[in-house]
């Protein structure tokens, strides 16, 4: 069977700038997959590319494939895309406060996408409205539809821009950051609601973060991307028992946790390097503690390291 | 025991907003009657989710903002009863690094014009070479001085925001959010600078966060807030939570292993509106063990010495 989501040696540049280089995914029906890295790394190029969306930003795709449900997305019209969008992929942007039109009750802003999507007439549309508001805990699901988004807290937002990804009933959800603004406890909250929808509906889910920890509690596979380069793939358990790129240790070793004494968080020295300025060979090698004369002239290629776990690295952990 | 740096007795500010023709004004308790005491050296943490008053706490220590109630004693000099020249001699043993590097920089300094303005309103000049250490403290290249704040990056901003702070060499320092706007990789390397310096120069921090993991690892004591009241003082990072809520922002934090899921048992119900707070405990609403004493009864932050705690039914 062949995966809904493939994105293949995908190559993205805006004018001569090339942002993204050869990164390839996956992600299957019921399944979910964390896409991790720190800001700049190129999360949320991938998904724009992914939504077909890159004309926004003045980005194209310049090699390599996207397709959905067998489909290459870069031979259909702009119209059959944005078929797609909405009813077979739904997405959830980062800040639930810029999601919603601020001077459109919530109820007709998530009516709006099954009408659209699925035909439904206002009356239908709105029933669906209310139940899916309803399976997201949304209490008092009628009242909150009759309200404005000013009148509603981040977690409550955040609930009903998920509420409309999932109104065209999508295959395929793309949630960029969706809990970064929130609160811990409306955090555990979204990621809960979340983690439901891919086991209740089967649907797939691209979830994109920085944060290792959410990674752990959500996601079945793993992709970490660093300087628009994927650094290393695989499934959630061996990415985070031993991940094999440093570059992966590192971001895993930046979360603050009970057991550890005080002085061990470092977090990575440097910074992302920017597009403009992209070091030679291996993009991380400035900030690595493997680094070698090798990882500074010769770019890594992606290597298996383990079933389905690949990984662009000329020292990886756990190797001579 | 010797007397406390910081002393807040019973501290309270209520906001008023709206008002005007029609609207009568509403008004929203941000703070209630907080009491705490922190040592010299001592690194307090202030933890809570968004609008549970830990940034009006800050402003409050540092009389940015004025309290309704209760009062600050810096030293063992009661800070509301200064001249405002008095006080600006006091603030320079104070000072505070903001959440926002973006925003707290002016975009139109250069970096030492940035790092001038603390001995400006002093009405001092620095020294040759005490610009380049004041970089060099913060991990930043001396030459970084003629830069604007729009050439750095996100975590040098807040070096430099961190520079300005202890410009002055001040023993106490308030970090409102220090790290909230950046990446974990970043906020990282500031917390390591932070410990560093807190090291070498013998500084007392209290530190604002809404990530309970970070301020259980660089704190010493942790202050629980929930909708303007202390809810508990844990006594140390490790302690066990005995506050429902602070057992609930406990389980909230997902570890990085995959071999640890949690399964999360998410908190019902709403968080009540802070200009309309119910008459019990203000977490009620929420809590798994909440009871109609709970209800009607607010309940006070509990005299153990140890470990204070402000509930019913406490774990």
């Amino acid at each position: 069977m062949t995966a809904l989501l493939e994105i293949e040696r995908i190559e993205v540049a805006i004018g001569t700038l090339r942002l993204l280089d050869g990164i390839s995914l996956t992600v299957d029906r019921g399944k979910i997959l964390g896409l991790v890295g720190e800001s700049g790394s190129g999360k949320s190029l991938t998904a724009l590319a992914a939504l077909g969306l890159l004309p926004l930003i003045g980005g194209r795709v310049t090699g390599g494939a996207v397709r959905f449900d067998g489909q290459d997305m870069g031979t259909m019209s702009d119209a059959q895309r944005r078929a797609l969008r909405g009813r077979r992929i739904g997405f959830v942007s980062q800040n639930p406060m810029t999601a919603l039109d601020p001077v459109q009750r919530i109820g007709a802003q998530i009516d709006i996408v099954s009408r659209l999507h699925l035909g439904l007439n206002r009356a239908e549309a709105r029933k669906r409205t209310l139940e899916l508001m309803t399976q997201l805990r949304i209490p008092e699901a009628a009242a909150v539809a009759e309200s404005w988004p000013h009148q509603l807290s981040g977690g409550m937002k955040q609930r009903i821009v998920i509420a409309m990804a999932l109104a065209g009933d999508p295959d395929l959800i793309i949630a960029d950051e969706p809990t970064t603004a929130l609160d811990v406890t409306v955090q555990a909250q979204i990621i809960q609601i979340l983690g439901g929808l891919v086991r209740d509906r089967g649907v797939a889910l691209l979830l994109i973060t920085h944060d290792m920890g959410v990674v752990a509690q959500l996601c079945d596979q793993v992709a970490v991307l660093y300087g628009g380069r994927l650094a290393e793939e695989g499934p959630a358990a061996p990415i985070f028992a031993a991940p094999a790129h440093p570059y992966t240790r590192a971001l895993i070793g930046c979360i603050p946790q009970d057991d550890m004494a005080k002085g061990t968080l470092r977090g990575i020295p440097g910074a992302v390097p920017g597009a403009l300025d992209f070091p030679s060979g291996c993009r991380f090698h400035p900030r690595c503690p493997r680094a070698s004369d090798l990882c500074r002239s010769e770019v890594p290629v992606l290597t298996r390291q383990g079933p389905d776990h690949i990984v662009a690295c000329h020292h990886p952990e756990g190797a001579a | 025991m010797t007397a406390p740096l910081i002393r807040i007795e019973a501290l309270t500010k209520r906001f008023q907003t709206g008002g005007g023709l029609l609207a009568r004004p509403r008004e929203m308790l941000a703070v209630r009657e907080v009491t705490l005491d922190i040592g010299k050296g001592e690194v307090v943490g202030v933890v809570g989710e968004s609008g549970c008053g830990k940034s009006t706490l800050a402003r409050l220590i540092l009389r940015l903002i004025e309290p309704t109630a209760g009062r600050v004693s810096f030293d063992g000099t009661d800070l509301s009863a200064l001249s405002p020249a008095a006080l600006r001699r006091m603030r320079r043993r104070m000072a505070m690094v903001f959440q926002d590097p973006y925003s707290s920089l002016d975009p139109r300094f250069t970096i030492a014009r940035v790092l001038e303005e603390p001995f400006r309103v002093q009405g001092e000049a620095l020294v040759t070479g005490q610009m380049g250490e004041m970089l060099a403290a913060v991990g930043l290249p001396a030459s970084m001085a003629e830069s604007h704040p729009h050439q750095l990056s996100g975590g040098q901003r807040q070096r430099v925001g961190i520079a300005r702070a202890l410009a002055l060499r001040p023993d106490f320092v308030v970090l409102d959010e220090p790290t909230a706007s950046l990446d974990v990789s970043i906020q990282a390397q500031i917390v390591a600078l932070l410990a560093d310096l807190r090291d070498r120069l013998g500084l007392t921090y209290l530190f604002i966060s809404h990530d309970l993991g970070l301020v259980r690892y660089f704190c010493d004591r942790i202050v629980v807030m929930y909708l303007g009241s202390m809810v508990e003082v844990l006594p140390a990072a490790g302690a066990a939570p005995r506050h429902p809520y602070t057992q609930a922002l406990t389980q909230s934090a997902f570890v990085p292993d995959p071999a640890r899921r949690r399964t999360i048992a998410p908190l019902a119900g709403e968080i009540p509106s802070p200009f309309n707070l119910p008459p019990g405990c203000a977490f009620a609403t929420r809590c798994p063990l909440a009871s109609d004493r709970c209800r009607a009864e607010r309940p006070a932050l509990s005299d153990d010495p140890d470990h204070p705690v402000a509930c019913f039914h406490p774990l």
